[in-house]
């Protein structure tokens, strides 16, 4: 397994930027990962749990439609059949069960559109833990649903106010909460981000996908992808796939980013390709931050790709040259999320949208015939208000469609 | 001017050190240098001028506020070298920093053009020692202070690591929680305090919580500085106009100095 460093570094990237106040419980932490990990226990319940409750492992699907009007065989990994819609359940359940290890009570979750949260909501009320989910003023009132459903799951969502109200804002504000109460809470991180151990511990959590699919992709078709590709916010689900890709030097590996209103008007989530180095929410990686170093807000028709920071072991793939980033814009995303639904009958999430846009733009360029595997990393049924808005779907008054 | 100088003066009247911290630019870039001039005038012994920063993961809601403010009317990095240079000279100036500021201005400039302008060192709070080696280097290459932070949660090892990497004094964070002013200040800070002074004699600064004289004289009993920041940020968001905020932190700082020398 690629770990980093012994202080979290993967190359110049990773390593942990956080008070002092904050390590003994970033050490807690790695060493309960590392024996959890080493533990046939927990993982043989990892893995009940994920079958029995998270409907893993997903599915491999060969999209055959879609396939034939790409040019190349589109499979794609379906992490949008799982429990809560997304892979993101693959990471809740392991540090949720990891927290119980640790003999934490409480969990604390940051989300942007709110994901995440529910997964978080949906992973404390399995365990009885208490929850709490930090969540941006602008998101609560964009992502009302998501609120309630954590609600429902007995979550107390607290709003954020401060600066932009969003993601990044939400991550501040559960990194302060847990200085305050990180004897009894675990920070149940939502991405490959943050100080270490977490960017290694949620890829252990969500490398399933990639494992997963490696197996699958081998017994399918005797052979290896030539391409696998997902979408990149923080990069959970990227990296949960290209982990077990790694070492097949003969799979090329890319990650997509948000390209929001285009990558050249600015407005956008391209972390990786705008190219700045910068330390943010605890560790060093690729930053939007301005000319002094303050961050910069993010834009992206994807909430859950809306951030400007990126996981370091991203940054370190991208530096290294092992795995291609490139932006794909609302424009792309959202027409590949339409061809999807129409030649497959599958809505799968708008930032999933991002990867398989850039999958289809990537077959132009492929042999015919070539293999890609996408991540699916999530389903839409989230984002239909998005949708109806971004297609004018719903029904006008005085027009009949 | 370096710490030392300030705690050489404190530790011959037998008492703590009184530290004031505002962001630099706050509550404008002019009214900052003046508000520095009013703590010294009215008994700081050293200043910490803060570097607003979009996310200011270790502040409460009254130091965040004040920063969202100063970078909401256009505040650069290169300004704290102007306030520096400005307020330099009579007690020592430190500037608390988050760590990616540096990184960006690049951290020998940083060092150089910070030195130039009569700065003492910088206090790195999300920055631990373990990932300040470019920082080390500069800090004495340029002759810098450094003081890096410990916790209540800090282990034995982790202080005594700390307090190694440290010069000008050490900075115990007495409360696991974010900056802002407590009604009662932290059970817990004797106990580090003490822990601190096992492994090292650099001074150990006291922060995270202070708002009267009556804390300072509290935590000048065992501390070696008493470090006021929230407090003096709401000198200023508690009042109508800049005139007003200058009369209460003179006010305020009088009465903390009072505190520490009790």
């Amino acid at each position: 397994m690629p770990n980093p460093d012994a202080g979290g570094h993967w190359g110049e990237f990773g390593g942990r930027f956080v008070p002092e106040a904050l390590i003994a419980a970033l050490d807690e932490l790695e060493a309960a990962h590392t024996a959890a990990l080493a533990d046939p226990a927990f993982m043989s319940e990892l893995d009940a749990l994920g079958r029995e409750y998270g409907n893993l492992p997903s599915p491999l699907y060969l999209a055959e439609r879609l396939s034939e009007e790409a040019g190349v065989e589109v499979w794609l990994k379906r992490e949008d059949l799982n429990h809560t819609g997304a892979h993101k359940i693959r990471n809740v359940l392991g540090q949720a069960l990891l927290t119980r290890r640790m003999g934490k009570t409480r969990i604390i979750a940051e989300t942007g559109a709110g994901q995440h949260g529910v997964a978080s909501a949906t992973a404390a009320a399995y365990f009885g833990l208490e929850c709490t989910v930090y969540m941006g003023e602008e998101d609560t009132r964009r992502q009302a649903l998501n609120v309630a459903r954590m609600r429902l799951l007995g979550a107390e969502v607290v709003p954020v106010t401060t600066g932009s109200r969003t993601l990044k804002d939400a991550m501040n504000e559960a990194l302060r909460e847990w200085v305050a109460s990180v004897e009894h809470t675990h920070y149940l991180i939502g991405s490959v981000g943050g100080p270490h151990p977490f960017p290694m511990l949620v890829r252990d959590y969500c490398r399933g996908i990639g494992d997963e699919a490696r197996a699958q992709f081998l017994e399918r078709t005797g052979a290896l992808p030539d391409v696998v590709a997902a979408c990149v916010g923080g990069g959970s689900n990227a990296m949960g796939i290209f982990t077990a890709f790694l070492d097949d030097a003969s799979v090329k590996l890319y990650g997509f980013e948000a390209g929001g209103d285009g990558y050249g008007t600015g407005r956008h989530a391209a972390t990786i390709t705008a190219g700045q180095i910068g330390v943010l929410h605890g560790a060093r990686t690729f930053v939007l931050q301005d000319e002094d170093g303050q961050t910069i807000e993010s834009h992206s028709i994807s909430a859950g790709l809306d951030y400007p920071g990126v996981g370091p072991e991203h940054a370190h793939l991208a530096a290294s040259g092992r795995a291609a980033y490139e932006p794909v814009d609302d424009a792309e995303a959202m027409a590949a999320l339409e061809k999807l639904a129409r030649t497959e009958g599958i809505i799968c999430a708008i930032e999933s949208a991002h990867g398989l846009a850039g999958a289809l733009r990537l077959a132009k360029s492929l042999e015919p015939g070539a293999r890609v595997l996408v991540n699916l990393s999530g389903r839409g049924d989230k984002d239909m208000g998005n949708v109806v808005e971004y297609f004018d779907f719903a029904d006008r008054k005085g027009q009949q469609g | 001017m370096r710490a030392e100088a300030a705690f050489a003066t404190t530790r011959a009247e037998g008492r703590a050190a009184l530290v004031g911290y505002l962001p630099a630019g706050f509550p404008t870039l002019a009214d900052s240098i003046k508000a520095v001039d009013i703590m010294i005038d009215h008994g700081a012994d050293l200043i910490e001028l803060g570097l607003p920063y979009s996310d200011p993961v270790m502040d409460g809601p009254a130091i965040q506020r004040a920063a969202d403010q100063a970078l909401a009317a256009g505040f650069r990095t290169r300004q704290v070298f102007e306030v520096t240079e400005a307020v330099a000279g009579r007690v020592p100036i430190l500037v608390m920093t988050y760590w990616n500021l540096v990184e960006r201005y690049g951290v020998d400039r940083f060092a150089r053009d910070f030195k130039a302008a009569g700065g003492a060192g910088l206090i790195t709070p999300d920055l631990i020692p373990d990932e300040a080696g470019e920082w080390i280097a500069a800090s004495d290459e340029h002759d810098l202070d450094r003081v890096f932070l410990v916790a209540p949660s800090s282990t034995e090892e982790r202080i005594a690591s700390t307090v190694a990497a440290c010069r000008g004094f050490v900075y115990a964070q007495s409360v696991m929680g974010v900056t802002g002013a407590r009604a009662a200040t932290s059970a817990a800070a004797p106990e580090l305090v003490r822990r601190t002074r096992a492994h090292t004699d650099l001074p150990v600064g006291v922060g995270l919580g202070v708002r009267s004289g009556d804390q300072a004289a509290e935590i000048a009993a065992y501390g070696d500085a008493v470090i006021v920041g929230s407090a003096i940020v709401n000198c200023y968001l508690d009042s109508e106009d800049v005139p007003a905020g200058h009369q209460r932190l003179a006010a305020l700082t009088a009465d903390l100095a009072a505190g520490v020398r009790r």
